[in-house]
Protein backbone atom coordinates (compact mmCIF):
# COMPACT_ATOMS: atom_id res chain seq x y z
CA UNK A 1 0.00 0.00 0.00
CA UNK A 2 1.13 3.49 -1.04
CA UNK A 3 0.95 6.39 1.31
CA UNK A 4 1.55 9.79 0.49
CA UNK A 5 2.19 11.86 3.34
CA UNK A 6 1.79 15.79 2.31
CA UNK A 7 4.59 17.88 3.49
CA UNK A 8 4.26 21.43 3.69
CA UNK A 9 6.71 22.27 6.72
CA UNK A 10 4.29 21.64 9.76
CA UNK A 11 6.18 20.06 12.52
CA UNK A 12 7.81 16.15 12.54
CA UNK A 13 6.50 14.41 9.48
CA UNK A 14 9.36 11.45 9.88
CA UNK A 15 7.17 10.66 12.97
CA UNK A 16 4.23 9.75 11.04
CA UNK A 17 6.24 8.22 7.90
CA UNK A 18 7.77 5.79 10.05
CA UNK A 19 4.65 4.39 12.05
CA UNK A 20 2.85 4.10 8.48
CA UNK A 21 5.96 1.76 7.88
CA UNK A 22 5.82 0.19 10.73
CA UNK A 23 2.52 -0.79 10.06
CA UNK A 24 3.76 -2.33 6.53
CA UNK A 25 3.29 0.54 4.34
CA UNK A 26 5.20 2.26 1.75
CA UNK A 27 5.12 5.80 2.52
CA UNK A 28 6.97 8.86 1.42
CA UNK A 29 7.21 12.95 2.10
CA UNK A 30 4.95 14.06 -1.07
CA UNK A 31 6.23 17.92 -1.96
CA UNK A 32 3.83 18.06 -5.53
CA UNK A 33 0.47 17.79 -5.94
CA UNK A 34 1.37 15.21 -8.49
CA UNK A 35 2.86 12.71 -6.03
CA UNK A 36 -0.86 12.13 -4.76
CA UNK A 37 -1.90 10.67 -8.21
CA UNK A 38 -0.34 6.88 -6.98
CA UNK A 39 -1.38 7.22 -3.27
CA UNK A 40 -3.52 4.67 -1.96
CA UNK A 41 -4.22 6.92 1.25
CA UNK A 42 -3.16 10.54 1.70
CA UNK A 43 -1.89 12.27 4.89
CA UNK A 44 -2.18 15.44 5.75
CA UNK A 45 -0.12 16.21 8.85
CA UNK A 46 0.77 19.18 10.86
CA UNK A 47 1.00 21.47 14.09
CA UNK A 48 1.10 24.49 14.14
CA UNK A 49 -0.60 28.01 13.18
CA UNK A 50 -3.59 27.25 10.70
CA UNK A 51 -2.06 29.89 7.99
CA UNK A 52 0.12 27.34 7.21
CA UNK A 53 -1.66 24.94 5.11
CA UNK A 54 -4.02 27.71 4.20
CA UNK A 55 -1.43 29.25 3.05
CA UNK A 56 1.22 26.34 1.30
CA UNK A 57 -1.75 23.86 0.07
CA UNK A 58 -2.82 25.83 -2.67
CA UNK A 59 -5.19 25.03 -5.43
CA UNK A 60 -2.70 22.72 -6.94
CA UNK A 61 -2.95 20.78 -3.48
CA UNK A 62 -6.60 21.24 -2.87
CA UNK A 63 -8.03 19.72 -6.53
CA UNK A 64 -4.93 17.08 -5.86
CA UNK A 65 -6.85 15.89 -2.80
CA UNK A 66 -10.50 16.30 -4.54
CA UNK A 67 -9.10 14.08 -7.24
CA UNK A 68 -7.86 11.70 -5.18
CA UNK A 69 -10.89 11.03 -3.00
CA UNK A 70 -12.84 10.90 -6.43
CA UNK A 71 -10.66 8.08 -6.81
CA UNK A 72 -11.91 6.62 -3.77
CA UNK A 73 -8.82 6.72 -1.94
CA UNK A 74 -9.15 7.55 1.62
CA UNK A 75 -7.60 10.93 3.31
CA UNK A 76 -6.51 11.27 6.72
CA UNK A 77 -5.88 14.48 8.59
CA UNK A 78 -3.74 14.52 11.67
CA UNK A 79 -4.42 17.93 14.45
CA UNK A 80 -3.87 20.80 12.20
CA UNK A 81 -3.99 18.69 9.10
CA UNK A 82 -7.86 17.45 10.53
CA UNK A 83 -8.31 21.57 11.81
CA UNK A 84 -7.84 21.90 7.67
CA UNK A 85 -10.61 19.61 6.45
CA UNK A 86 -13.23 22.03 8.21
CA UNK A 87 -14.17 25.28 6.55
CA UNK A 88 -12.32 27.97 9.04
CA UNK A 89 -10.33 28.66 11.80
CA UNK A 90 -10.61 31.35 13.80
CA UNK A 91 -7.06 31.16 14.12
CA UNK A 92 -6.75 32.67 10.62
CA UNK A 93 -9.85 33.87 10.09
CA UNK A 94 -9.36 35.25 6.50
CA UNK A 95 -8.11 32.07 5.22
CA UNK A 96 -9.99 29.08 4.08
CA UNK A 97 -9.70 25.60 4.54
CA UNK A 98 -10.70 22.72 2.49
CA UNK A 99 -14.01 22.46 3.59
CA UNK A 100 -14.89 19.02 3.37
CA UNK A 101 -16.16 18.93 7.15
CA UNK A 102 -18.80 21.89 7.69
CA UNK A 103 -17.49 24.04 10.50
CA UNK A 104 -15.50 26.71 11.74
CA UNK A 105 -12.56 25.38 14.53
CA UNK A 106 -12.01 28.14 17.36
CA UNK A 107 -9.79 28.81 20.43
CA UNK A 108 -9.81 26.12 23.45
CA UNK A 109 -10.91 28.77 26.20
CA UNK A 110 -9.44 30.62 28.96
CA UNK A 111 -10.04 29.10 31.78
CA UNK A 112 -8.13 25.93 31.21
CA UNK A 113 -4.65 25.67 30.41
CA UNK A 114 -3.83 26.42 26.80
CA UNK A 115 -1.91 24.45 24.48
CA UNK A 116 -4.08 21.24 25.50
CA UNK A 117 -0.56 19.14 25.92
CA UNK A 118 -0.62 15.23 26.71
CA UNK A 119 -2.53 12.54 27.01
CA UNK A 120 -6.42 12.21 27.20
CA UNK A 121 -9.45 10.25 26.86
CA UNK A 122 -11.98 9.13 24.09
CA UNK A 123 -15.17 9.85 24.55
CA UNK A 124 -18.88 9.75 23.22
CA UNK A 125 -17.84 6.76 20.98
CA UNK A 126 -20.63 5.51 18.81
CA UNK A 127 -21.00 1.43 17.91
CA UNK A 128 -19.38 0.77 14.25
CA UNK A 129 -16.51 3.43 13.88
CA UNK A 130 -14.16 2.32 11.18
CA UNK A 131 -11.56 4.80 12.73
CA UNK A 132 -11.62 3.34 16.20
CA UNK A 133 -12.93 -0.22 15.91
CA UNK A 134 -10.87 -2.89 18.25
CA UNK A 135 -9.87 0.33 20.68
CA UNK A 136 -9.89 0.06 24.57
CA UNK A 137 -12.98 2.18 26.18
CA UNK A 138 -9.90 3.40 28.30
CA UNK A 139 -7.78 4.33 25.45
CA UNK A 140 -5.61 7.30 25.56
CA UNK A 141 -3.89 9.41 22.93
CA UNK A 142 -1.91 12.50 22.90
CA UNK A 143 -2.63 15.97 22.38
CA UNK A 144 -0.70 19.14 21.26
CA UNK A 145 -3.18 21.89 20.03
CA UNK A 146 -4.39 25.64 21.09
CA UNK A 147 -7.28 25.25 18.85
CA UNK A 148 -9.98 22.66 18.53
CA UNK A 149 -12.80 21.69 15.82
CA UNK A 150 -16.77 21.72 16.33
CA UNK A 151 -18.80 18.65 17.35
CA UNK A 152 -21.03 17.56 14.11
CA UNK A 153 -22.48 14.69 12.58
CA UNK A 154 -18.84 13.03 11.55
CA UNK A 155 -17.94 12.86 15.00
CA UNK A 156 -16.80 9.63 16.05
CA UNK A 157 -15.00 10.66 19.43
CA UNK A 158 -15.24 13.94 21.74
CA UNK A 159 -12.27 14.91 24.09
CA UNK A 160 -13.24 17.76 26.85
CA UNK A 161 -10.67 20.48 27.97
CA UNK A 162 -12.44 23.66 28.61
CA UNK A 163 -15.49 22.51 26.43
CA UNK A 164 -16.06 19.14 24.42
CA UNK A 165 -14.32 19.08 20.52
CA UNK A 166 -13.92 16.79 18.18
CA UNK A 167 -11.58 14.29 18.92
CA UNK A 168 -11.69 11.88 15.78
CA UNK A 169 -14.39 12.02 12.22
CA UNK A 170 -15.28 10.26 9.48
CA UNK A 171 -17.15 10.53 7.11
CA UNK A 172 -17.00 8.53 4.20
CA UNK A 173 -13.07 8.54 2.41
CA UNK A 174 -12.52 11.26 4.87
CA UNK A 175 -10.98 10.65 8.70
CA UNK A 176 -9.70 12.90 10.88
CA UNK A 177 -8.33 13.11 14.28
CA UNK A 178 -6.87 15.50 16.63
CA UNK A 179 -4.54 13.69 18.63
CA UNK A 180 -1.64 12.64 17.09
CA UNK A 181 -2.00 8.89 16.62
CA UNK A 182 2.06 8.78 15.51
CA UNK A 183 2.56 9.72 19.39
CA UNK A 184 0.06 7.71 21.00
CA UNK A 185 1.86 4.55 21.58
CA UNK A 186 -0.23 1.31 21.09
CA UNK A 187 -3.95 2.68 20.66
CA UNK A 188 -2.10 5.32 18.28
CA UNK A 189 -0.96 2.71 16.21
CA UNK A 190 -3.96 0.92 16.25
CA UNK A 191 -5.78 3.81 14.53
CA UNK A 192 -3.37 4.11 12.18
CA UNK A 193 -3.91 0.38 11.35
CA UNK A 194 -7.74 0.90 11.09
CA UNK A 195 -6.96 3.48 8.64
CA UNK A 196 -5.24 1.07 6.36
CA UNK A 197 -7.36 -1.61 6.91
CA UNK A 198 -10.05 0.98 5.20
CA UNK A 199 -8.17 1.74 2.58
CA UNK A 200 -7.89 -2.07 1.90
CA UNK A 201 -11.32 -2.41 2.07
CA UNK A 202 -11.56 0.29 -0.01
CA UNK A 203 -9.81 -0.86 -2.91
CA UNK A 204 -10.80 -4.37 -2.56
CA UNK A 205 -14.44 -2.63 -3.24
CA UNK A 206 -13.23 -1.19 -6.30
CA UNK A 207 -12.33 -4.01 -7.81
CA UNK B 1 -9.28 13.44 31.34
CA UNK B 2 -6.21 15.01 30.66
CA UNK B 3 -3.77 12.84 32.50
CA UNK B 4 -0.43 14.04 34.14
CA UNK B 5 2.23 13.14 32.27
CA UNK B 6 5.75 11.40 33.90
CA UNK B 7 8.70 12.33 31.77
CA UNK B 8 11.92 10.53 31.31
CA UNK B 9 14.47 13.10 30.75
CA UNK B 10 17.68 11.63 28.91
CA UNK B 11 20.70 13.93 29.95
CA UNK B 12 23.29 13.52 26.25
CA UNK B 13 26.82 14.23 25.86
CA UNK B 14 28.66 12.91 22.62
CA UNK B 15 25.93 10.24 22.11
CA UNK B 16 25.45 8.88 25.40
CA UNK B 17 23.28 9.16 28.53
CA UNK B 18 25.09 10.98 31.30
CA UNK B 19 23.52 11.99 34.85
CA UNK B 20 24.81 14.55 37.47
CA UNK B 21 24.49 15.88 40.75
CA UNK B 22 23.41 19.30 41.04
CA UNK B 23 24.52 20.10 36.84
CA UNK B 24 28.61 18.81 37.72
CA UNK B 25 30.30 15.69 37.56
CA UNK B 26 28.57 14.04 34.86
CA UNK B 27 29.39 9.93 34.73
CA UNK B 28 27.79 7.99 32.13
CA UNK B 29 24.78 6.01 32.29
CA UNK B 30 23.78 4.57 28.82
CA UNK B 31 22.62 4.58 25.43
CA UNK B 32 19.53 6.64 24.88
CA UNK B 33 17.74 4.62 22.12
CA UNK B 34 18.25 1.66 24.36
CA UNK B 35 17.15 3.45 27.57
CA UNK B 36 14.04 5.49 25.31
CA UNK B 37 12.86 2.09 24.09
CA UNK B 38 12.94 0.44 27.37
CA UNK B 39 10.59 3.70 28.70
CA UNK B 40 8.78 3.50 26.18
CA UNK B 41 8.02 -0.10 26.68
CA UNK B 42 7.28 0.74 30.29
CA UNK B 43 4.51 3.42 29.46
CA UNK B 44 6.39 6.36 29.89
CA UNK B 45 4.19 9.42 28.61
CA UNK B 46 6.71 11.55 27.06
CA UNK B 47 11.01 11.53 26.17
CA UNK B 48 12.84 14.79 26.88
CA UNK B 49 16.63 14.52 25.16
CA UNK B 50 18.38 17.56 26.35
CA UNK B 51 22.18 17.91 24.99
CA UNK B 52 24.08 19.11 28.08
CA UNK B 53 27.26 19.95 26.40
CA UNK B 54 25.99 21.65 23.67
CA UNK B 55 28.97 22.87 21.95
CA UNK B 56 29.51 22.74 18.18
CA UNK B 57 31.36 19.79 18.07
CA UNK B 58 28.25 17.66 19.46
CA UNK B 59 25.87 19.07 16.95
CA UNK B 60 25.92 16.26 14.51
CA UNK B 61 26.09 14.05 17.38
CA UNK B 62 22.75 15.49 18.83
CA UNK B 63 21.01 15.32 15.44
CA UNK B 64 22.14 11.64 15.17
CA UNK B 65 21.19 10.58 18.73
CA UNK B 66 17.22 12.39 17.83
CA UNK B 67 16.89 10.39 14.89
CA UNK B 68 17.79 7.22 16.89
CA UNK B 69 15.23 8.05 19.70
CA UNK B 70 12.87 9.18 17.44
CA UNK B 71 12.58 5.70 15.56
CA UNK B 72 12.42 3.88 18.68
CA UNK B 73 9.39 5.23 20.60
CA UNK B 74 5.96 6.13 19.79
CA UNK B 75 5.46 9.37 22.33
CA UNK B 76 6.15 12.64 22.45
CA UNK B 77 9.86 13.96 21.98
CA UNK B 78 11.26 16.89 23.21
CA UNK B 79 14.95 18.09 22.94
CA UNK B 80 16.96 20.60 24.18
CA UNK B 81 20.34 22.43 24.36
CA UNK B 82 22.45 24.50 23.06
CA UNK B 83 19.07 25.53 20.42
CA UNK B 84 19.94 29.26 19.53
CA UNK B 85 18.02 29.59 16.59
CA UNK B 86 14.89 29.29 14.80
CA UNK B 87 17.42 26.78 12.09
CA UNK B 88 18.99 24.81 14.57
CA UNK B 89 15.12 23.83 15.81
CA UNK B 90 14.34 23.08 12.09
CA UNK B 91 16.94 20.54 12.37
CA UNK B 92 15.96 19.31 15.59
CA UNK B 93 12.45 18.76 14.20
CA UNK B 94 13.44 17.56 10.89
CA UNK B 95 15.48 15.04 13.00
CA UNK B 96 11.94 13.88 14.45
CA UNK B 97 11.74 15.73 17.12
CA UNK B 98 8.24 16.86 18.27
CA UNK B 99 9.16 20.24 20.24
CA UNK B 100 12.50 22.38 21.38
CA UNK B 101 13.28 23.27 24.72
CA UNK B 102 15.24 26.67 24.68
CA UNK B 103 16.83 28.19 27.85
CA UNK B 104 20.30 30.58 27.69
CA UNK B 105 19.52 31.54 24.05
CA UNK B 106 15.77 32.52 25.34
CA UNK B 107 17.38 34.39 28.53
CA UNK B 108 20.08 36.03 26.27
CA UNK B 109 17.23 36.88 23.06
CA UNK B 110 13.73 36.33 24.51
CA UNK B 111 12.28 37.51 21.02
CA UNK B 112 13.79 33.61 19.97
CA UNK B 113 10.27 32.58 21.86
CA UNK B 114 8.28 34.41 19.48
CA UNK B 115 10.46 34.06 16.43
CA UNK B 116 10.27 29.41 17.03
CA UNK B 117 6.37 30.18 18.34
CA UNK B 118 5.39 31.89 14.36
CA UNK B 119 7.35 29.02 12.85
CA UNK B 120 6.61 25.60 14.84
CA UNK B 121 3.29 26.59 16.87
CA UNK B 122 3.55 27.74 20.41
CA UNK B 123 2.69 23.99 21.46
CA UNK B 124 6.02 23.15 19.95
CA UNK B 125 8.18 25.78 22.06
CA UNK B 126 9.06 24.33 25.46
CA UNK B 127 10.27 27.12 27.45
CA UNK B 128 12.74 25.73 29.99
CA UNK B 129 13.97 27.66 33.47
CA UNK B 130 16.24 26.55 35.72
CA UNK B 131 15.32 27.92 38.98
CA UNK B 132 17.58 28.61 42.03
CA UNK B 133 16.42 29.85 45.36
CA UNK B 134 17.61 32.41 46.87
CA UNK B 135 18.79 33.08 50.82
CA UNK B 136 18.32 37.05 51.11
CA UNK B 137 14.64 37.83 50.92
CA UNK B 138 11.88 38.08 53.27
CA UNK B 139 9.81 35.57 54.21
CA UNK B 140 6.42 36.85 52.36
CA UNK B 141 8.56 37.18 49.28
CA UNK B 142 9.16 33.39 49.46
CA UNK B 143 5.71 32.71 49.99
CA UNK B 144 4.95 34.45 47.09
CA UNK B 145 7.37 32.29 45.13
CA UNK B 146 9.43 35.58 44.20
CA UNK B 147 12.75 34.40 45.94
CA UNK B 148 14.11 32.41 42.54
CA UNK B 149 17.00 33.08 40.66
CA UNK B 150 16.80 32.13 36.80
CA UNK B 151 20.61 30.73 36.08
CA UNK B 152 21.60 30.25 32.29
CA UNK B 153 24.18 28.28 30.95
CA UNK B 154 23.85 24.69 33.16
CA UNK B 155 23.41 26.65 35.72
CA UNK B 156 26.21 28.96 35.72
CA UNK B 157 25.37 32.39 35.44
CA UNK B 158 22.45 34.26 37.24
CA UNK B 159 20.28 35.79 34.36
CA UNK B 160 16.93 36.90 36.02
CA UNK B 161 15.69 37.43 39.39
CA UNK B 162 12.43 36.33 39.92
CA UNK B 163 11.34 32.94 37.75
CA UNK B 164 7.69 33.23 38.11
CA UNK B 165 8.21 37.13 36.24
CA UNK B 166 10.76 34.98 33.58
CA UNK B 167 7.60 32.16 33.12
CA UNK B 168 5.05 35.04 32.20
CA UNK B 169 7.27 36.72 30.01
CA UNK B 170 8.06 33.13 28.33
CA UNK B 171 4.19 32.55 28.56
CA UNK B 172 3.51 36.09 26.91
CA UNK B 173 6.26 35.95 24.17
CA UNK B 174 4.61 32.40 23.05
CA UNK B 175 6.02 29.60 25.07
CA UNK B 176 3.55 26.57 24.98
CA UNK B 177 5.04 24.40 27.93
CA UNK B 178 7.30 25.41 30.67
CA UNK B 179 9.90 22.84 31.97
CA UNK B 180 10.48 24.26 35.83
CA UNK B 181 14.05 22.45 37.21
CA UNK B 182 14.82 23.31 40.43
CA UNK B 183 18.60 23.56 40.49
CA UNK B 184 18.17 23.22 44.94
CA UNK B 185 17.02 19.69 44.44
CA UNK B 186 18.17 18.55 41.16
CA UNK B 187 19.79 15.36 41.94
CA UNK B 188 19.05 15.45 45.64
CA UNK B 189 16.12 13.04 45.57
CA UNK B 190 14.65 15.42 48.39
CA UNK B 191 11.67 15.76 46.69
CA UNK B 192 10.18 18.13 43.75
CA UNK B 193 10.17 22.34 45.32
CA UNK B 194 6.49 22.49 45.49
CA UNK B 195 6.40 25.91 46.58
CA UNK B 196 8.25 26.55 43.31
CA UNK B 197 6.12 24.45 40.53
CA UNK B 198 3.07 25.87 42.47
CA UNK B 199 4.33 29.66 42.25
CA UNK B 200 5.03 28.98 38.33
CA UNK B 201 1.88 27.19 38.18
CA UNK B 202 -0.24 29.84 39.68
CA UNK B 203 1.35 32.72 37.00
CA UNK B 204 0.89 31.19 33.88
CA UNK B 205 -1.83 29.61 32.06
CA UNK B 206 0.69 26.78 30.80
CA UNK B 207 1.17 23.23 30.88
CA UNK B 208 4.43 23.50 33.59
CA UNK B 209 6.52 20.05 33.72
CA UNK B 210 8.89 19.76 37.20
CA UNK B 211 12.13 18.87 37.51
CA UNK B 212 14.49 18.20 40.13
CA UNK B 213 14.55 16.00 42.67
CA UNK B 214 12.28 13.62 42.61
CA UNK B 215 13.09 10.51 44.15
CA UNK B 216 9.75 8.48 45.53
CA UNK B 217 6.35 7.87 44.51
CA UNK B 218 5.24 9.96 47.46
CA UNK B 219 7.44 13.25 45.65
CA UNK B 220 6.03 12.71 42.64
CA UNK B 221 2.52 12.54 43.90
CA UNK B 222 2.87 15.98 46.22
CA UNK B 223 4.18 18.06 42.87
CA UNK B 224 1.47 16.59 41.19
CA UNK B 225 -0.92 18.19 43.76
CA UNK B 226 0.47 20.38 46.25
CA UNK B 227 2.85 21.27 43.55
CA UNK B 228 -0.16 21.57 40.97
CA UNK B 229 2.74 20.57 38.26
CA UNK B 230 0.72 19.54 34.85
CA UNK B 231 4.05 16.81 34.57
CA UNK B 232 6.70 15.56 36.38
CA UNK B 233 10.17 14.48 34.92
CA UNK B 234 13.24 12.55 36.50
CA UNK B 235 16.28 11.52 35.08
CA UNK B 236 18.74 8.86 37.14
CA UNK B 237 15.71 7.71 39.50
CA UNK B 238 14.89 5.65 36.27
CA UNK B 239 17.95 5.35 34.79
CA UNK B 240 19.20 3.06 37.84
CA UNK B 241 15.73 1.61 38.28
CA UNK B 242 15.39 2.98 41.75
CA UNK B 243 11.84 3.57 40.48
CA UNK B 244 9.79 1.80 37.70
CA UNK B 245 8.17 3.76 35.24
CA UNK B 246 4.72 1.60 35.27
CA UNK B 247 5.17 1.06 39.20
CA UNK B 248 5.27 4.67 39.45
CA UNK B 249 2.41 5.60 37.18
CA UNK B 250 -0.14 2.66 39.16
CA UNK B 251 0.53 4.06 42.41
CA UNK B 252 -0.25 7.75 41.34
CA UNK B 253 -3.38 6.10 39.92
CA UNK B 254 -4.29 5.00 43.04
CA UNK B 255 -3.97 7.49 44.56
CA UNK B 256 -6.46 9.44 42.65
CA UNK B 257 -4.26 10.82 40.00
CA UNK B 258 -5.60 11.36 36.25
CA UNK B 259 -2.63 8.55 34.26
CA UNK B 260 -2.38 6.85 31.74
CA UNK B 261 -2.46 3.35 32.18
CA UNK B 262 -1.96 1.67 29.11
CA UNK B 263 1.66 -0.35 28.66
CA UNK B 264 3.79 1.43 25.68
CA UNK B 265 5.54 0.23 22.54
CA UNK B 266 8.82 0.47 21.05
CA UNK B 267 10.40 -0.78 17.75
Amino acid sequence: MNVAIVDYGAGNVASVKRAVEVLGATAWLAHMPEELVSADLTIVPGVGHFQLPADRLNDGWRQAIRAHLKRRRPLLGICLGMQWLFDASDEAPDSAGLGLIAGRCSRLPGHVKVPHVGWNTLEDRPAGSRLLAGLSPAASMYFCHTYAAPLGPDVVATTSHGYRFAAALERGLVFGVQFHPEKSGTAGLKVLANVLAAVRTESNDAR
Amino acid sequence: MLAKRIIACLDVRDGHVVKGVKFAGLREVGDPAALASGYAEAGIDEIVVLDVTATFESRTALIATIERVARTIFVPLTVGGGVRSVDDAARIIDAGADKISVNSAALRDPSLITRLADRFGRQAVVVAIDARRRGDLKVDAQINGRSYDVLSRSGTTVERSDAVAWSQEAEARGAGEILLTSMDRDGTKRGFDCDLTAAVCAAVGLPVIASGGGGTPEDFAAVLTTGRADAALAASIFHRGEISVSALKRYLADRGLPMRLESGVSC
